[in-house]
């Protein structure tokens, strides 16, 4: 049984005491329970060792070691509360491990972190017992911190990505209202496996962005003119075979082919400036931008008339389409993420850029006074030594400018030595950005998988509990009907179990409404207890109490194993469960209610089963 | 150069791993998410975090409430393996009252629930504001459990309960059915059940419901009367 979610039972039931007066029915009377407990007496003196039983393994030690530290659990008065009269011990269902390093610093003074721990394990231990982490001895200090900040940090960032996640990728329920065409068209160009539409629009964009980079590309390939086209007559200028771009040979053909791609461009970014949520802040993103410079050209070149003057001007333009290229980024996660990482290492880059600068104005300068003197030299002014010290910092060597004096090749070799250093300096920085990112990425996937996992598990817990709940009211009613004892195996729940049913029944009274199953009914489809089941309650419609319950019972009962079923088939396929999910998070550590009941499916599901457990680790905090 | 380069930043890169990171994750940070962490403050951050309270003895507790130590332990025992620091806080409440009710939404329950336990307002349960609540409700007097069903409706405790507060309170009881019952909640059914409450209890149809009027009422009741004596056998 879940001890954790036992124990607030008796809450969830005096709680219920706030529904009495607002009752529309009366209420059912409680379910029989087991002899409640006397009071016991207090031991009279406390023994000089005291033994501490840590789930299962003793420890003892003497009641002064333990009152050095008075304002913790084990110090003082707080202990009483898991003294065990029976046994003379005092029972604390911990971690027996971690236990240890507590006992140590009652014992020595000094509180050690365990390597091979989870550090928020220890932390829940070090809180539970009522010490504080700063109470950590030197040795293990930094350890301990680093860890805990690492731990906070990537928590923090998987937090974020998941919002973030959540909120982009969030099915609509059927309480908000349905999406319209603007936000479904919205959510098409974001997510494009969403639907097959936006499948097909997405490979489509991205097959015109290669068409219109590959003719980009192909139209300054020079085609030779065949011979038999030359318009000139004399047989030696045919020979010449002038080659002019593919451009200009078949220039109708690539204009037909720009069209088309601007053109889909073109209604992609007005469909897409259509649909989205904030038409400013999507005008202003980068990849916006990047689409308008792509088809801008085109309509300038198109509007402005082949003037001479305007000529060089309209050439520069043809030069942005090259920008198109661009647009692959929307199609390509590595891209993306290359660019977030430049745009993150900014400050690195901006660093690398300074001092490559520094670097090379020093040696241009020394350079050109070195090599001044020479007659016919190529460092005529100290920026056109800037170009032989780039070449040199980045180890090219064109040679098209060399040193010829002696001073000029010292420095020359200083210089090229020097390049390799400054610019291996910031690369690594930007590599491990790069990684983190990456990496980053990678967990959000993961973690976007287990989610769909974890839902499953919800929805297979809370079908569960309704179900066992629904057939607990049945076997009631059965009883109250026909009077006859109920077979065995249907009376195997717990008195937790009882006990929540009872109060579950309560509030449908209160509120003069019942519990449905979740899944659609379907008559067809029935196992063979609930057959018998229902076919004992078939016989007796003309019960006095419950006219309504007869026409329902047998369809719910029906539908119940269908729905948990088809729940579980999910479960498998999505192939998650290994094993419990271990969080180290949080105070609340629910488990299925209902693990002892055999209806529910292989008990394997439901030990994993994990409740909405909360994503945020903060210890309560006074907030006055 | 490239074959330098590569190697420098293989090397670069093992040494970085260790140490690196948190540098860089304080420059990087202020890039991605406009966040500045600074390395300092935050060290502290996490010491101050840690808040505990400790209860009263258990003689203590045994006086102030009609429970027996075995009861008080079990009690304790419960409350602070859900909560080490000895202290609820209204998040961790409510996603403990919300497992008690799969199918619906109790989050508003437990707010209200939150506010009718914390007597002193402070914003967290201590176990002893839950063992006394809950003294009251399993052991106590028909009519000190009326006067705490009343002190729960009467949302911001001037006495009365208006029509707004007890629709408040009807809306969140039935938000915990959920939505697949039969018959199916229509939008209107709070309100009809909060029409009916007034007539019963409002004798002077001023509007509002003050104490007297509603332990009048529920005294003459016998479903209620009957039903106080149901969650006493719980622990």
């Amino acid at each position: 049984m879940a001890a954790g979610v036992a124990a607030w039972l008796p809450l969830a039931r005096a709680a219920a005491v706030g529904w009495l007066p607002l009752a529309q029915q009366p209420l059912p009377p409680p379910p029989p329970l087991p002899p409640g407990h006397g009071p016991n007496p207090r031991p009279t003196a406390g023994p000089e060792r005291l033994v501490l039983n840590v789930s299962g393994r003793r420890f003892e030690t003497w009641r002064a070691t333990l009152e050095r530290y008075p304002d913790t659990l084990l110090g003082g008065a707080e202990r009483d509360f898991f003294y065990d009269e029976e046994a003379g011990e005092i029972f604390l269902d911990r971690d027996p491990e971690v236990f240890r390093y507590v006992l140590n610093f009652y014992r020595t003074g000094h509180l050690h972190c365990p390597r091979h721990e989870c550090i928020q394990a220890y932390d829940e231990e070090l809180s539970f017992y009522g010490l504080a982490p700063e109470l950590v001895g030197d040795c293990c200090l930094e350890d301990y911190r680093d860890r805990k900040k690492e731990n906070l940090e990537r928590l923090a960032e998987d937090e974020e990505a998941e919002g973030l996640a959540e909120a982009a990728s969030q099915p609509p329920s059927a309480a908000s209202p349905p999406p319209s065409a603007r936000q479904r068209l919205w959510r098409a160009f974001e997510n494009p496996h969403a639907s097959t539409t936006a499948l097909v629009f997405y490979y489509v964009t991205g097959f015109f962005i290669a068409v219109s980079v590959v003719a980009n590309v192909v139209e300054t390939i020079p085609c030779r003119v065949s011979s038999g086209f030359s318009s000139s007559s004399s047989f030696s200028s045919a020979a010449v075979a002038q080659a002019v771009p593919c451009g200009d040979r078949y220039p109708l053909a690539f204009f037909c082919m720009d069209t088309a791609c601007v053109l889909i461009f073109t209604g992609e970014y007005l469909l897409r400036l259509f649909a989205a949520p904030s038409r400013c802040r999507f005008a202003r993103s980068v990849m916006s931008v990047i689409d308008v410079v792509a088809i801008l050209p085109y309509y300038i070149s198109l509007a402005v008339p082949d003037n001479e003057d305007l000529s060089g001007a309209f050439v520069t333009l043809r030069v942005f389409r090259v920008f198109r290229i661009f647009k692959f980024s929307r199609h390509s996660q590595g891209l993306r993420i290359l660019g977030y990482t430049l745009q993150s290492c900014a400050s690195e880059l901006g660093f690398l850029l300074f001092s490559l600068t520094m670097a090379i104005v020093i040696f241009a300068t020394v350079m050109f006074y070195a090599e001044k003197s020479t007659p016919g030299t190529n460092f005529t002014s100290i920026p056109a030594a800037f170009w032989y010290t780039i070449v040199t910092m980045t180890t090219l060597g064109y040679g098209d400018m060399v040193p010829s004096t002696i001073a000029g090749k010292i420095f020359g070799s200083i210089c090229s030595l020097s390049g390799v250093l400054v610019i291996a300096l910031p690369v690594p920085v930007i590599v491990s950005n790069f990684s983190r990112i990456y990496h980053q990425n990678q967990r959000a996937d993961k973690r976007r998988a287990q989610q769909k996992v974890r839902l499953a598990r919800i929805r297979l817990a809370k079908s569960g509990t309704t179900k066992a709940f629904l057939q607990y009211k049945h076997s009631n009613d059965l009883e109250e009907l026909d009077g006859h004892p109920q077979a065995p195996g249907l009376r195997t729940c717990s008195a937790f179990e009882l006990q929540h049913h009872h109060l579950l029944h309560c509030l449908e009274k209160t509120t003069n409404h019942e519990f449905a199953a979740e899944r659609g009914v379907s008559p067809g489809a029935r196992s063979g207890r609930s057959l018998s089941l229902s076919s004992s309650g078939a016989p007796s419609p003309g019960g006095s109490c419950c006219p309504r319950r007869p026409r329902h019972r047998p369809l719910r009962l029906g539908s119940t194993p269908s729905g948990s079923r088809a729940i579980a088939q999910e479960l498998s396929t999505l192939q998650g469960l290994k094993g419990p999910a271990h969080r180290c998070l949080g105070s609340v550590r629910p488990r299925c209610l209902y693990s002892t009941q055999s209806r529910c499916l292989s008990s394997a599901f439901l030990d994993a089963t994990v409740l909405s457990s909360p994503d945020t680790w903060d210890p309560p905090v006074l907030d006055t | 150069m490239g074959g330098v380069m590569a190697t420098l930043s293989l090397e670069a890169r093992r040494r970085f791993s260790q140490r690196g990171r948190q540098i860089f994750f304080s420059d990087s940070r202020k890039g991605s998410d406009g966040r500045c962490r600074q390395t300092d403050s935050s060290d502290s951050d996490f010491e101050l975090e840690a808040v505990r309270h400790q209860p009263e003895g258990l003689d203590q507790l045994q006086a102030l409430t009609k429970f027996t130590k075995k009861e008080l332990q079990s009690l304790y025992r419960g409350f602070k393996n859900e909560c080490p620091s000895g202290l609820v806080n209204e998040e961790t409440f409510k996603l403990i009252y919300a497992q008690f009710f799969p199918q619906g939404d109790a989050t508003m329950y437990a707010h209200f629930l939150f506010n009718a336990f914390d007597m002193d307002q402070s914003g967290a349960i201590r176990f002893e504001d839950f063992v006394v609540g809950l003294s009251i409700l399993l052991r106590g007097t028909v009519h000190e459990k009326l006067n705490w069903a009343f002190n729960l409706y009467d949302i911001n405790k001037d006495g009365y309960i208006t029509k707004e507060e007890m629709l408040a309170i009807m809306k969140s009881i039935y938000d915990m059915m959920g939505r697949y019952t039969h018959p199916i909640l229509r939008e209107d059914a709070p309100i009809e059940h909060v029409e009916k409450f007034f007539q019963k209890m409002d004798r002077n149809r001023d509007g509002v419901v003050t104490i007297e009027e509603f332990l009048e009422t529920c005294q003459k009741d016998e479903n209620i009367m009957s039903s106080m004596q149901l969650f006493e056998n719980v622990i």
